[in-house]
């Protein structure tokens, strides 16, 4: 019975979606303000209905209903219940759900949170996003139900969660990233508004900002514990490799990135508007291509889940749609909304724009060598896969190229700037960068140049930070006072670009100093890795929940002195039988050590074995923690509430004098 | 010619060179590093460059895969039940790697017709094919448990 309720909530979630795509934007075609002011109650119904139909879903896993097939192919009687519940997302039908609730979640926050904004505005945005949600909750319905039943014949116990998302990252990776990618849908629906408008300025950026900041904090988030998640539990202790999955959340990342920096532009000084408006509408266009990519499995990936072509097709046309509608609105209004300020070569704005084309060149690279093998397959061409080393290649010159600039950023001013003065503030924060970059790598033996530039760099980045942050603490007339002027925005500005700074570290540091080895180890053994030993002390047999495992006991030592207890597993999942490495972790704050088992070898008890020292390498996970931070304080900005309450005494003064 | 003018048209020639430098640099990136997959029947047809980086895909034949006593090299076979490819690897093999299932091999094509791989990839679940696997058993007119068609 509950599941059936939860099919129908979802069919009238798609009539709510449907009468939120058109009634409001009929009543701002005709000027109705009845049919636009339904907008906010339509995108709370929206919510309501899709979760209650998300929760019939949960429940059918929590109870292990097995007549339902989704329940039946993905879960298992004896699978801890907090996995019952992640498994509703670890499958195609299920994520989708997630999709569809996290967007009327956005949905329903724009209504709830934006009532400050003129109806007209308002009721354009969530149109646009209905129409979305009219998008993805007929693709839900009609290629991929997760309700359908099997009746008769539901069997005795389910056939298990794939193994490898049995893991606490897993819970939380995909809402959050889902936070992140559907998120740009906000940002995306602010920018059709405005151009169905024609009315676009800096009240128009000030609105979409905070939207887009949280959205990109999310996607952050999403893709670190992703990263992380591959670094711990696919046993490999990579962490970035460049697979089209990643690199289809990385892309509106990407964009994203461009577009809160040229938002910046557009709302303090009201340039580069019809671009901001485009970077938008790629942005979230990158996140529907990403779910294409995903969920078509057109590619080779641990994502990739059973295929069926219609859905891919599916996609593939809303994508057309969407894209290509967009596009179409932006080649007939963008005229409208493009602005006449002009700025000097050197002031912020120029520095901006660098980022925004480092971005974009970025973006559109590894876009590049993500669909090249499409490309080359749809043309006939044989089946190609463009390796990391292409991504490496092209990838880390331009963010190498965007530090220099970075620095400048928060230093320089707004519309015109003197070369000199740069140099003036910045010449100390430039020496001690050089003395950094020269010295600190010669903590770590041997001597890295690629370790010594990236020192450089994030130091140069950290300390031209630093000086502005104190120039601010001085301008009042004591440091408290100095402090207490400092805005949430320019706070959220350190942290994130500190975090940055921490990233680019932690990457070049692991990525030059890891040293990974895989050996041949019987009990008793020990080897030593870049000063550690690590010792096989046993072989022991251990049993959990839901699996058998063969565990391997090691203890690691350094210079005679116990450092830690490694216990790496393999494990046997009972229900469907398959293997799973479990890696074990000695984490640090400067070094990870990694021991995995990977099968046994030859007759005497061997092992292959997994042995990695890892330097730094949580430091990228600061980073982007810090970054997503840094996106979230900038939030808190009082100006994106005063603003709004201005915006509607004068709207309400408007239509009085009306 | 208005200042927002001339400031536009600067604006662009630097997008467009900067863009130009880009695609210089993709193109040199893309070119030792595109791997082209072939099905075992083309490797054995001589249809695939030997010392050059490419990756063959398809079923693990049963039986094939012996792991050395003393060190982590294993050798296996890789078939599309029409022709098949002996495959050297030196390292720990993916968990979901096994007999009778479809996998991946990149590596360097040796002249007397043996793949020395650099890395295995496996599927992922036990409903997912390599799209390329499935492929390529699609032409070799076999499905996966190596019945004709």
């Amino acid at each position: 019975m509950i599941p059936e309720l939860g099919h129908f909530a979802l069919i009238i979630a798609l009539c709510l979606a449907l009468l939120l795509a058109l009634v409001p934007a009929w009543g701002t075609w005709r000027g109705n303000s009845v049919a636009m002011a339904l907008a906010p109650s339509l995108a709370i119904g929206l919510l309501v209905f899709v979760g209650i139909s998300f929760s019939c879903l949960s429940a059918a896993f929590l109870q292990d209903d097995f007549s339902v097939k989704l329940v039946a192919s993905h879960s298992n009687s004896l699978l801890p219940p907090i996995y019952k519940f992640s498994a509703v997302w670890g499958n195609h039908e299920g994520s989708l759900m997630l999709w569809v609730l996290i967007l009327s979640l956005w949905t329903a926050a724009v209504a709830l949170f934006s009532s400050q904004l003129p109806l007209l505005v308002l009721s354009r945005v969530l149109s646009v996003m209905g129409a979305i949600g009219v998008g993805f909750l007929s693709f839900t319905l009609f290629t991929s139900n997760p309700f359908a039943r099997l009746l008769p014949g539901a069997p005795a116990d389910g056939s298990d969660l794939n193994p490898l998302l049995q893991d606490p990252g897993l819970i939380i990776h995909p809402p959050l990233l889902y936070m992140g990618y559907v998120g740009f849908s906000v940002a995306f629906s602010f920018a059709i508004a405005a151009l169905l408008g024609g009315r676009l300025d800096a009240s128009w950026a000030r609105w979409s900002r905070p939207w887009t900041n949280i959205a990109w904090a999310f996607l952050t988030l999403g893709i670190m514990l992703g990263s992380w998640w591959a670094y711990y539990e696919l046993g490999w202790g990579g962490w970035w490799f460049w697979d089209p999955v990643e690199n289809a959340s990385f892309m509106p990342w990407l964009a994203g990135t461009a577009l809160i920096h040229s938002l910046a532009a557009t709302e303090k000084r009201g340039l580069f508007k019809s671009w901001t408006v485009l970077l938008a509408i790629f942005a979230f266009s990158l996140s529907l291509l990403g779910t294409f990519l995903v969920r078509s499995g057109v590619l080779t990936s641990v994502h990739a889940f059973a295929t069926d072509p219609s859905r891919g097709m599916f996609i593939l046309v809303f994508l057309a749609v969407v894209v290509g509608g967009s596009l179409t609105l932006y080649a007939f209004r963008a005229p409208a909304v493009s602005s006449r300020v002009s700025f000097a070569w050197v002031s912020r704005e120029s520095l901006l724009l660098c980022n925004n084309v480092v971005f974009l060149v970025a973006t559109l690279t590894v876009l590049f060598g993500t669909l090249f093998p499409l490309i080359v397959d749809a043309l006939g061409l044989g089946k190609v896969s463009v390796g990391p080393p292409y991504f490496n290649a092209v990838f880390v010159p331009l963010m190498a190229l965007l530090v220099p600039f970075m620095s400048l950023g928060p230093v320089s001013r707004w519309k015109r700037d003197a070369v000199s003065r740069w140099g003036r503030e910045l010449a100390i924060p430039a020496a001690v960068a050089v003395l950094c970059g020269v010295t600190l790598p010669l903590l770590h033996a041997p001597y890295n140049v690629w370790v010594a530039l990236a020192v450089l760099l994030s130091s140069w980045l950290v300390l031209g930070l630093a000086r502005d942050f104190w120039q601010r603490l001085r301008s009042g007339s004591d440091p408290v006072q100095g402090l207490s002027r400092l805005t949430p925005g320019y706070c959220g500005m350190l942290i994130a670009h500190l975090g940055f700074a921490a990233c680019v570290t932690g990457i070049v540091a692991t990525s030059q100093y890891a040293v990974e080895h895989d050996l041949k180890m019987s009990p008793g053994e020990s080897r030593v890795l870049a000063g550690y030993e690590f010792r096989f002390v046993e072989l022991a047999q251990v049993r959990g929940p839901n699996f058998v495992a063969d565990e391997a006991r090691f203890e690691v030592t350094r210079d005679g002195v116990f450092v830690a207890a490694l216990h790496p597993q393999k494990r046997r999942y009972l229900a469907s039988g398959s293997v799973m490495t479990e890696a074990a972790i000695d984490a640090g704050l400067f070094r990870d050590l990694f021991v995995a088992m990977g099968e046994p070898v030859g007759s005497s008890g061997a092992w292959a074995i997994r042995l990695h020292y890892k330097p730094l390498v949580r430091w990228m996970w600061l980073g982007a923690i810090l970054m997503a931070v840094g996106a979230f304080t900038a939030v808190l900005d009082k100006r994106y509430r005063r603003q709004r309450e201005v915006v509607h005494s004068s709207h309400e003064a408007a239509l009085r004098g009306a | 010619m208005h200042p927002v003018r001339q400031q536009r048209l600067t604006l662009v020639l630097f997008v467009a060179v900067f863009s130009s430098v880009a695609i210089g640099l993709v193109i040199y990136a893309l070119r030792g590093n595109i791997h082209l997959f072939y099905p075992p029947a083309d490797v054995v047809a001589g249809k695939a460059p030997a010392g050059q980086s490419i990756r063959v895909g398809g079923m693990v034949v049963k039986g094939s895969v012996q792991r050395a006593e003393d060190s982590l090299a294993v050798t296996f076979k890789l078939t599309d039940f029409h022709s098949t490819v002996p495959v050297v690897y030196t390292g720990i093999l993916p968990d979901l790697f096994g007999e009778d299932q479809g996998a991946v091999a990149s590596g360097v094509l040796t002249t007397d017709g043996v793949l020395e791989a650099t890395e295995i990839l496996a599927k992922h679940d036990e409903n997912y094919m390599p799209p390329e696997v499935a492929d390529a058993l699609e032409n070799s007119g076999y499905d996966y448990q190596g019945k004709a068609k």
